[in-house]
């Protein structure tokens, strides 16, 4: 346990991914099993114990600390656990602390009978660090800034394999994770996935770059849609008797926020493809999408109401299938692929599965031309495939490549900067910056549009920061306001009606593309220039 | 009826000894300062006269470049002052120089302990219990979270850091009277011999502790550093303001550690951006804190300031007499 609880110190104090990715990596390969599966699940999927909740933790210190000191205390640090861990009386015996697969067997055999006296005895075994440790295992509530997906890119990272195979392998697998590490650090073979609804890892593509040309009878091309990209699985299940999964292009489990998809799927079989809701934003009435804002009101939702699905009803464009009744299909080449979804397609629900259709140009020129239309269609771009390429997962060179319309520009003016993290600590480089309501020579003002902290150079960089300092004219916390004198050209992808900010718009992906020192504020650009890029 | 003990009357500003018209402490000038440390925020200047250590009145000639007015007052050797008042200063075991200050008046004894710990420090001599009527305590770590690990523990990791990694520089935020010394001292005594490198404002802090006779090995200032490498692998000291300046940019890749009692809780040391916490305070922590009103055994324990909703309700428990001053400007937050 003291090794989870260093670690899990390390990984709250550590600014740097790559260091937090080190730590863990390190951590996991240090350590025995199960203590390292445990912990692992501790960070990403979460442990669950039936019997000891966050409610456990402050019954436990009623008994032992006076109401009021509790009070004060707990709202000092904040957080229960952390509380709980330090206000523990250290009358105990932390010379034999328990190991991590000691704690989860004990804190897995607590009931609500036993708990008041067992849990007790596990912290009297560890200090003060150990005790947060547990108590954040035993209570699942991390809050330490690590996401599922830096969890398995360190478990890669420690037995050198790839992220792709450790995503794949993952899914259907149980703390603490036996197999997984038998195959990972040991060569054992890959652990079983029997008949569950698995993700399996997307394939990628790599932005086309500039000048790059492409030979059509070589690369399909297809729209890509703007919306997020998912799986649908469909498997026997362990039942035998079929279940759907809708998976993220994390691998996340969004299936609770769209019932309609997976109860619309009947085949076994896995599916990539773009999650849109109906309307007409993008491609127009034929394209029969909505914007990608209108879908985002749908997303992170753990039940949805009857009247959103009848009002933003989901559906997903086909681009693949890497699996069709049992057979895998993902080292097949893209085009033997296609045919296969062509075929499949009339067998699926035509309200909630549709084809993304290929792009009928046979010259790269023409292509080019129909890509400065996607804008006026909200479409986010075009796609290429290699025609003979298999289903690989992640980014390999040369298969596909996406190729996205221009970014829209705007100019704009520094409104105010607040320092940024890890190596940029000491540096102003996080931007607010605004645009005009209305004539800046009439007496409007600037109101904040968006947030940008990259885009720049480190030399743009060190200019910026020298400017913020030398130009605040007030200070908030950290935040520095400043006397609005320099302009921005800010490139973004979209821009959307937005309920959250005053100037009631919200950017999508804006980065900074030109530091305008040359630009008087003045002549930066006003809101309307900007709503009137609106496309909801 | 008249108050007990009337003839101290703490005011936001300072704790007025009324017979003798002293203050102690005192956030304003006055003619008279009785002072306990040479904190800043404890030891103001421009004063008619001050009493205090003749450590603490060479920090604050240091600070304030004169020394008018400054009327030494060793340790255990009384002061009569008018109105047949009689104050001694008694080590506190806070930084050089700190003390309690025991005031004796009609009979009745009052000890204003300034700021104070109970745990060795190689710098200055140790608190000392001294019986009393009214105990005047800080509470900056009055809350029951607060219990500081022992110090060869933190010490331990700094130079486990350290060692972890030789490529970069360890820079540390400690306060530069008091915090900064003990810190060189104790690394010292756990036989780290090498150069440590310091920010230049720790510097004549540094000199004035070792014209006392306090040994801190070798130190060299940052600016003196031949290049960015040569830091790699050691210690650098600079004060909490200068971690995330632009100063910092010198360092090899410094991992940002700070020194200071606040750096128990977690959030804490996050927002300051601190990558290694150490917890190391020059402060009593919970346990020292109600220790020593057990200890001291007075008859009534006045709280100065700090978390002082915590202190009293611990005395409120333990069935002794206890009430909250709420002085101003005593800023705990840097020399936690």
């Amino acid at each position: 346990m003291e090794r989870f609880a260093a670690l899990l110190d390390t990984l709250v104090y550590t600014r740097s991914r790559n260091a937090k990715l080190a730590a863990l990596a390190h951590y996991l390969r240090e350590t025995p099993d199960p203590d390292r599966g445990y912990a692992l699940a501790a960070l990403s999927d979460g442990l669950d114990f039936a019997a000891v909740k966050s409610s456990t933790i402050r019954n436990l210190m009623r008994e032992r600390v006076d109401p009021e000191l509790w009070t004060l205390s707990r709202d000092y640090v904040g957080d229960s656990a952390e509380t709980a861990s330090l206000l523990w009386p250290e009358s105990g015996d932390p010379a034999s602390p328990p190991t991590v697969g000691e704690a989860v067997a004990a804190l897995s055999a607590m009931t609500r009978a036993n708990v008041m006296e067992d849990l007790p005895r596990l912290l009297d075994r560890l200090d003060a660090e150990g005790r947060y440790a547990l108590l954040k295992l035993a209570t699942g509530a991390m809050r330490i800034g690590i996401s599922a997906r830096l969890a398995k890119t360190a478990f890669a990272q420690a037995f050198d394999v790839a992220l792709e195979d450790v995503e794949e392998h993952w899914h259907g697998q149980a703390p603490p994770y036996t197999a997984l590490f038998d195959w990972a650090a040991r060569g054992a073979p890959a652990p079983e996935t029997g008949n569950l609804p698995l993700f399996r890892p997307f394939m990628l593509a790599h932005p086309l770059g500039e000048d790059e040309i492409l030979d059509l009878a070589t690369y399909a091309a297809e729209w890509k849609w703007d919306g997020i990209r998912v799986q649908v699985v469909r498997s026997p299940g362990e039942s035998g008797l079929g279940e759907t999964r809708l998976y993220s292009r994390s691998g996340d489990d969004i299936s609770a926020s769209f019932p309609e998809i997976t109860e619309a799927l009947d085949i076994d079989c896995v599916l990539d493809g773009e999650l849109l809701v109906r309307g007409d934003a993008q491609g127009g009435r034929d394209g029969g999408a909505g914007s990608f804002n209108a879908l985002q009101q749908r997303l992170g939702r753990k039940t949805v109401s009857k009247r959103l699905r009848a009002e933003a009803p989901a559906f997903v464009r086909l681009y693949d299938l890497l699996q069709r009744e049992g057979e895998d299909l993902r080292a097949r080449t893209w085009h033997a692929r296609r045919a296969a979804l062509e075929t499949l397609l009339p067998r699926l629900d035509p309200q909630h599965f549709d084809l993304s259709t290929l792009i009928g140009v046979t010259n790269f020129a023409d292509l080019a031309r129909l890509r400065e239309t996607a804008r006026d269609a909200a479409i986010e771009g075009v796609m290429l495939k290699h025609r003979e390429s298999p289903y690989v997962a992640g980014r390999k060179t040369g298969l596909w490549y996406k190729w996205k319309r221009d970014p829209l520009l705007i100019d704009c003016v520094l409104m105010y900067a607040q320092r940024g993290s890890g190596k940029r600590s000491s540096f102003y480089s996080d931007f607010t910056f605004g645009c005009w309501d209305g004539d800046p020579d009439a007496g409007a003002e600037l109101l904040p549009v968006g947030k940008a902290y990259f885009g720049f150079t480190d030399e743009e960089l060190k200019q910026l920061d020298r400017h913020v300092r030398t130009h605040t004219v007030q200070r908030f916390g950290p935040v520095r306001e400043t006397d609005k004198s320099l302009v921005f050209e800010v490139a973004f992808d979209s821009v959307h009606a937005s309920r959250r900010h005053k100037s009631g718009l919200a950017m999508r992906f804006p980065r900074i593309s030109r530091i305008r020192a040359d630009k008087p504020p003045h002549e930066a650009d006003r809101l309307a220039t900007l709503r009137a890029l609106v496309q909801d | 009826m008249p108050r007990d003990f009337a003839w101290i009357h703490p005011e936001p500003w300072g704790i007025h000894v009324v017979p003798a018209d002293c203050w102690i402490d005192p956030a304003r000038p006055v003619a008279c300062a009785l002072v306990t440390h040479g904190h800043a925020d404890h030891a103001r200047g421009g004063h008619g006269e001050t009493f205090a250590t003749p450590e603490t009145l060479a920090i604050m000639k240091l600070r304030y470049a004169t020394s008018q007015g400054a009327r030494p007052a060793p340790y255990h050797e009384s002061v009569t002052l008018p109105g047949s008042v009689r104050a001694t200063w008694i080590p506190a075991g806070h930084v050089l120089g700190s003390a309690q200050i025991l005031l004796e008046h009609a009979g009745e004894r009052v000890i204003v302990t300034g700021d104070f710990k109970r745990r060795a420090d190689p710098t200055c001599p140790p608190f000392e219990v001294t019986p009393c009527d009214v105990l005047i305590t800080e509470a900056t770590f009055g809350l029951p979270v607060f219990r500081h690990p022992p110090v060869a523990h933190e010490i331990a990791k700094l130079t486990r850091a350290l060692a972890l990694q030789p490529e970069r520089c360890v820079l540390v935020g400690a306060y530069a009277l008091g915090k900064a010394q003990r810190l060189i001292a104790e690394l010292r005594a756990a036989g780290h011999d090498q150069t440590i490198w310091l920010h230049g404002a720790m510097e004549a802090m540094c000199r004035l502790y070792e014209n006392f006779g306090i040994d801190l090995g070798s130190l060299k200032l940052v600016s003196d550093a031949p290049s960015r490498e040569a830091l790699a692998g050691h210690i650098v000291l600079a004060p909490p303001s200068a971690l995330n300046d632009r100063w910092s940019r010198r360092l090899p890749d410094p991992l940002t550690a700070m020194a200071s009692g606040w750096m128990r809780v977690r959030q804490r040391a996050r927002q300051r951006g601190v990558e290694l916490p150490l917890i190391i305070s020059d402060h009593a922590d919970w346990d020292e804190l109600t220790q020593t009103v057990v200890d001291v055994a007075p008859r009534e324990t006045w709280i100065t300031h700090g978390r002082e909703d915590a202190m009293l309700r611990w005395c409120e428990l333990n069935q002794r007499k206890a009430r909250a001053l709420a002085m101003l400007g005593y800023e705990e937050d840097e020399d936690g």
